[in-house]
C-alpha cells in the first residue's frame, strides 16, 4: 500500500510534480473566484461546514500535505478535498513523492516537516513519533475515528497516545484470475489452501511447456523491491500459523525465525520457488525478482498465467479497456485459508499524521476523518482504490467492482482482519531487511538463512 | 542549505515570504540576495586585507584570504566528519553506548562481507581495465588517420551521467524468456546465435561484473584522453634515438613510452580508483544493491536511510574514508615529486 503509490513508472515522477503544482494552482484559483465552481466539481458535495467553522476563521490559510500517493492517483485524492476548501477557504498544498519513506524522516529531522503526512506504515508512524514532532490527534479527530472506524484506531496509536487517523484502506488477500479462462478450462475457484495447490498442479500438468504457468509474480519495485513477497509471506503466516501467532510475530514476541514462520516460508516456497508453478510469461523463479510488480499480473490477460496474488489496488494496472468484474476479463478471488471456515484477511492503508497543530491543520485532519470526506472520496473516485477505513460509507457509492468487493470484505463479520505486518514492524525490518531478505530468498537463499538474516537485523531495544 | 544560512542572516530584515522562496519573485529575490551577500563577504575580505601592508602584512593578508575557506571547510566538512565518526562508534542507531559493534558487524556479517568483496572487485578491476583499455586504444590510434573521430567514439560515454549510463545498460541487459521477443540488445544477440538468454543482472556473481563493465565503459574514455595527451608529449628526440638504437615496437612501448607517461598513468589509475571506491549511482540505478551486488557507498545509503541503522551507515562511510586516504596520499606524493 505504501505501494499504491509505487506502481507508477519512474518517468511519471516529473509529470506528477507538474500535475501537483497545476492542481494546487487551480485549487487556489477556484477559491478566489468564489464557490461557483464547487457545484460542478465534486459530486454536488455541499457539506455541513459547522465542524470546521468551530476552528475559527481559516480563510486564506494553507495546509501542506506530503504523501506517497503520486500521479495519476493523486488527482482524485485532491478532488476529494474540495468540500473542505469550499467551506473554509483553506488552501491545501499537495505534494506526492515516490521517495516518501526515505524523504519524510530527512525533512522532519531537517526542521522542514509538512503539516500533514499520509503514512502508509504504522511502523513509520512510530519512528516519527520518536522524533517528538508528531502532534497527538485533536479530540475532534478522535471522536470521528471512534464513531466511524473504531477497529483501526489501535494502528494509529503509539504508546497509548492516539496520533493518526486511518485514511485509505485496501484488501491484500486477493488472487487475480481470468473468469473466462477458468470457465473455458473448467477450473473451480479453490476454497482451501490445499485446493489451491491442487489447482496449481492441475494447471501445471495441463500446460507442460515453458510458456504457460499457473502463477505469475513480480516483486521488483525500485527502492522497495521485495515488498510484494512480504505480503505473500504474511498472508501465508495468517493461514498456516493463525492470527495469534501472526500478532506475536509482528510484535517480535516470537523471533522472526520461529519454527511456525519456517513452516510458512516453506509453504510460500511451494508456489513461489517452484519452477513448475512460476513465472508464467517471464521465465524461471528468479525472474520474479526482476519483474516489476506492475507488470507481473498482466499475463492473466495475455494468457501466459492463470493466477496472480496481489492487493485490490492492482486493478488499476490492467490495460485500459479491461473489465474488472465477476463476469469480466479479470476478477479476484479471496486467497483461501487452510480450512473453509476461517477467513483471515490481510489489509493495508494510510494514516494521517500531523506535524503542526495550527487550527487549519486540525480542521483538515478532522475533515479527513469524517464521513463527509469518505463519501466524497467514493464519489470522486477515478481509477478505483477508493475504499476508506470508514465503515459507515455507503458501499453502493463505490463505482469500481473490486472496491465494492473490498468494502464488503472489510465490513464482513466473519473475516479476521490483520494489518500488513511489514508495515507494522520497525522500519529497519519492515521496509528494509524483510524486503531484502525476501528478494534474496527468491534468487536462491534458503529458508533458514533468510529468516536468520532478518531476525539479526531486528533493532535491539 | 543556502536558504537556511541566508534565512539565519536575513531573519528580521527581510519579509518571511521572500525567504521561503515559494514564488517566482521570491526565488529571484533570494538569488540576488545570495549574490549580493557573496559580493559583500568578498568585499569585506578584500577590504580587511588592504588594511595590512608591507612585509609583515602579507602574512595577515594570507590568513584573511584563507579564513572564509577554512570556516566553510570546518563547518561543512570537518565537523560532519567528526560527528560521523562518533556516530559510527555508537551502535546501530548511532545513539547507544560507545562500542566497536558496527565495525565488527562489518567484518563478520555475511551480507556485509559480500559488500566488501564486491567493493574489492570493483576497485581492482575498474582502474586496471579502464586504464588498460584506454592506454591500448591511445597507442593504437596515435597518429592514425581519423584519430579525432576515433577518440570521440570512446570519449563520448564520459559525457553521459552515471545514472544515464546505468539506465542505458539496464536496457542492454534486459531479460526475456528465450522463446519470447527480446528487447535487450545482449540477449537478442545471444538468441540470434542460438544460445539461451541470460538474466545478467540477477545471477550472482556475474551481475557484479556486468555492472563493472558499465563503469569501465565510462572511465576508459577519460584514461584514453589523458594518456593520449601524455604520449604526444614524449619528445620526438627520445623516440628517434631509440629507433636509431634499433628498439622495436613492444620494447619501445616497455622502455620508452611507459616510463615517459608514468606520472600520467598514476594520476589516471588513482583518480579512477577513488571514483570507483565511491561508486553508487550505477549500482543503485541498475540493481539497487539487490542480488548480491551492493558496494560500500550503496550499502552506506541503504543502512542509513532505508534500514534505519545510521550508526552502521556511518561506520561504512568511515571505512570508505579510510580506504580513500592512502590513494589520495599516494596521489599527492606523486604530484609533489613531479613538481
Amino acid at each position: 500500500m505504501a505501494l499504491n503509490s509505487r506502481r507508477r513508472f519512474a518517468t511519471l515522477t516529473a509529470v506528477l510534480a507538474v500535475a501537483a503544482l497545476t492542481v494546487t494552482a487551480c485549487g487556489s484559483g477556484d477559491e478566489e473566484g468564489g464557490g461557483d465552481d464547487a457545484g460542478s466539481t465534486g459530486g454536488g458535495g455541499a457539506i455541513d461546514c459547522a465542524p470546521y467553522e468551530a476552528f475559527g476563521e481559516l480563510d486564506g490559510k494553507t495546509v501542506t500535505v506530503y504523501t506517497s500517493i503520486t500521479a495519476p492517483e493523486d488527482e482524485p485524492h485532491i478532488a476529494s478535498y474540495q468540500p473542505f476548501v469550499d467551506c473554509t477557504g483553506v488552501e491545501i498544498k499537495y505534494e506526492g513523492s515516490k521517495e516518501f519513506e526515505a524523504q519524510l524522516p530527512v525533512r522532519v529531522k531537517g526542521g522542514n516537516a509538512p503539516d500533514i503526512a499520509y503514512l502508509p506504515q504504522p511502523g513509520l508512524l512510530k519512528t516519527m513519533v520518536e522524533t517528538g514532532q508528531v502532534k497527538p490527534a485533536p479530540p475532534e479527530v478522535a471522536a470521528n475515528v471512534d464513531k466511524y472506524m473504531p477497529d483501526s484506531k489501535a494502528w494509529g496509536t503509539v504508546d497509548g497516545t492516539f496520533y493518526a487517523a486511518p485514511l485509505g484502506a485496501n484488501v491484500k488477500s486477493f488472487v487475480w484470475y481470468s473468469p473466462s479462462a477458468f470457465a473455458e478450462k473448467g477450473y473451480q475457484i479453490p476454497k482451501t489452501w490445499d485446493e489451491l495447490l491442487a489447482l496449481s498442479d492441475k494447471i501445471a500438468s495441463d500446460n507442460p511447456g515453458d510458456e504457460v504457468k499457473p502463477w505469475c509474480a513480480g516483486i521488483e519495485s525500485g527502492d522497495a523491491t521485495g515488498w510484494s513477497a512480504t505480503d505473500w509471506m504474511e498472508d501465508i503466516i495468517l493461514r498456516t500459523a493463525g492470527p495469534e501467532t501472526y500478532d506475536k510475530w509482528v510484535a517480535h514476541e516470537i523471533p522472526f525465525n520461529d519454527p511456525a514462520i519456517q513452516t510458512a516460508i516453506a509453504e510460500a516456497g511451494k508456489i513461489l520457488k517452484n519452477d513448475k508453478y512460476v513465472n508464467g510469461g517471464f521465465g524461471d523463479v528468479k525472474t520474479i525478482a526482476s519483474t516489476p510488480f506492475q507488470e507481473a499480473g498482466l499475463g492473466i490477460t495475455e494468457g501466459t498465467c492463470y493466477m496472480h496474488r496481489q492487493a485490490s489496488f492492482y486493478a488499476a494496472n490492467f490495460p485500459e479497456g479491461t473489465t474488472v468484474a465477476e463476469d469480466g476479463d479479470v476478477w479476484a478471488f479471496y486467497l483461501p485459508s487452510t480450512s473453509a471456515d476461517t477467513r483471515p484477511v490481510l489489509v493495508g492503508g494510510e494514516f494521517t499524521a500531523a506535524f503542526a497543530d495550527r487550527p487549519e491543520v486540525k480542521a483538515f485532519q478532522t475533515y479527513l476523518a469524517s464521513l463527509e470526506w469518505a463519501t466524497e472520496r467514493a464519489k470522486t473516485c477515478g481509477l478505483g482504490g477508493c475504499v476508506t477505513a470508514n465503515k459507515d460509507v455507503d458501499p453502493n457509492l463505490l463505482e469500481n467492482a473490486i472496491d465494492k468487493l473490498s468494502a464488503e470484505i472489510l465490513t464482513d463479520e466473519a473475516a479476521t482482519l490483520r494489518f500488513d505486518g511489514s508495515d507494522l514492524m520497525p522500519g529497519a525490518v519492515g521496509s528494509g531487511t524483510f524486503w531484502k531478505g525476501m528478494t534474496d530468498w527468491i534468487i536462491g537463499k534458503d529458508d533458514k538463512a533468510t529468516l536468520d538474516f532478518i531476525e539479526q537485523s531486528w533493532p535491539a531495544s | 542549505m543556502t536558504t537556511t544560512v541566508l534565512g539565519g542572516v536575513g531573519a528580521g530584515i527581510i519579509p518571511e515570504p521572500f525567504l521561503r522562496a515559494e514564488s517566482v519573485a521570491g526565488k529571484f529575490f533570494l538569488m540576488f540576495f545570495a549574490i549580493a551577500f557573496f559580493a559583500a563577504v568578498f568585499g569585506l575580505v578584500l577590504f580587511l586585507a588592504s588594511l595590512f601592508k608591507g612585509r609583515s602584512g602579507e602574512k595577515w593578508q594570507g590568513v584573511i584570504f584563507v579564513a572564509p575557506a577554512l570556516v566553510l571547510l570546518s563547518v561543512g566538512l570537518v565537523y560532519p566528519a567528526i560527528l560521523t565518526i562518533i556516530q559510527s562508534l555508537r551502535g546501530r542507531s548511532g545513539e547507544d553506548a560507545f562500542s566497536l559493534s558496527n565495525y565488527s558487524a562489518m567484518f563478520t556479517q555475511p551480507e556485509l562481507l559480500l559488500v566488501l568483496r564486491n567493493t574489492a572487485l570493483w576497485v581492482i578491476l575498474v582502474p586496471l581495465l579502464a586504464t588498460g583499455i584506454g592506454l591500448i586504444y591511445a597507442i593504437l590510434i596515435d597518429r592514425a588517420r581519423g584519430e579525432a573521430f576515433a577518440k570521440a567514439l570512446i570519449f563520448l560515454p564520459m559525457a553521459i551521467s552515471m545514472v544515464g549510463a546505468g539506465i542505458i545498460w539496464k536496457f542492454v541487459y534486459q531479460y526475456k524468456q528465450t522463446s519470447r521477443p527480446q528487447i535487450g540488445l545482449l540477449n537478442a544477440i545471444l538468441k540470434a546465435l542460438g544460445f539461451d538468454t541470460q538474466q545478467f543482472l540477477i545471477n550472482a556473481p556475474l551481475n557484479t561484473f556486468m555492472l563493472i563493465i558499465v563503469m569501465v565503459w565510462i572511465q576508459a574514455g577519460f584514461a584514453m584522453t589523458v594518456l593520449s595527451a601524455a604520449i604526444k608529449s614524449i619528445p620526438d628526440e627520445i623516440i628517434e634515438a631509440a629507433k636509431l638504437d634499433g628498439v622495436q615496437s613492444f620494447k619501445m612501448f616497455r622502455f620508452i613510452t611507459l616510463p615517459s607517461i608514468r606520472a600520467a598513468l598514476v594520476v589516471v589509475v588513482t583518480t579512477i580508483g577513488i571514483g570507483t571506491l565511491k561508486v553508487f549511482d550505477i549500482v543503485r540505478t541498475m540493481t539497487g544493491g539487490q542480488f548480491d551486488t551492493s558496494v560500500v557507498a550503496n550499502e552506506f545509503y541503504s543502512q542509513s536511510f532505508r534500514f534505519n541503522a545510521p550508526g552502521l551507515g556511518a561506520a561504512l562511510a568511515v571505512l570508505l574514508f579510510i580506504l580513500v586516504i592512502p590513494i589520495v596520499g599516494y596521489n599527492i606524493v606523486q604530484m609533489r615529486k613531479e613538481a
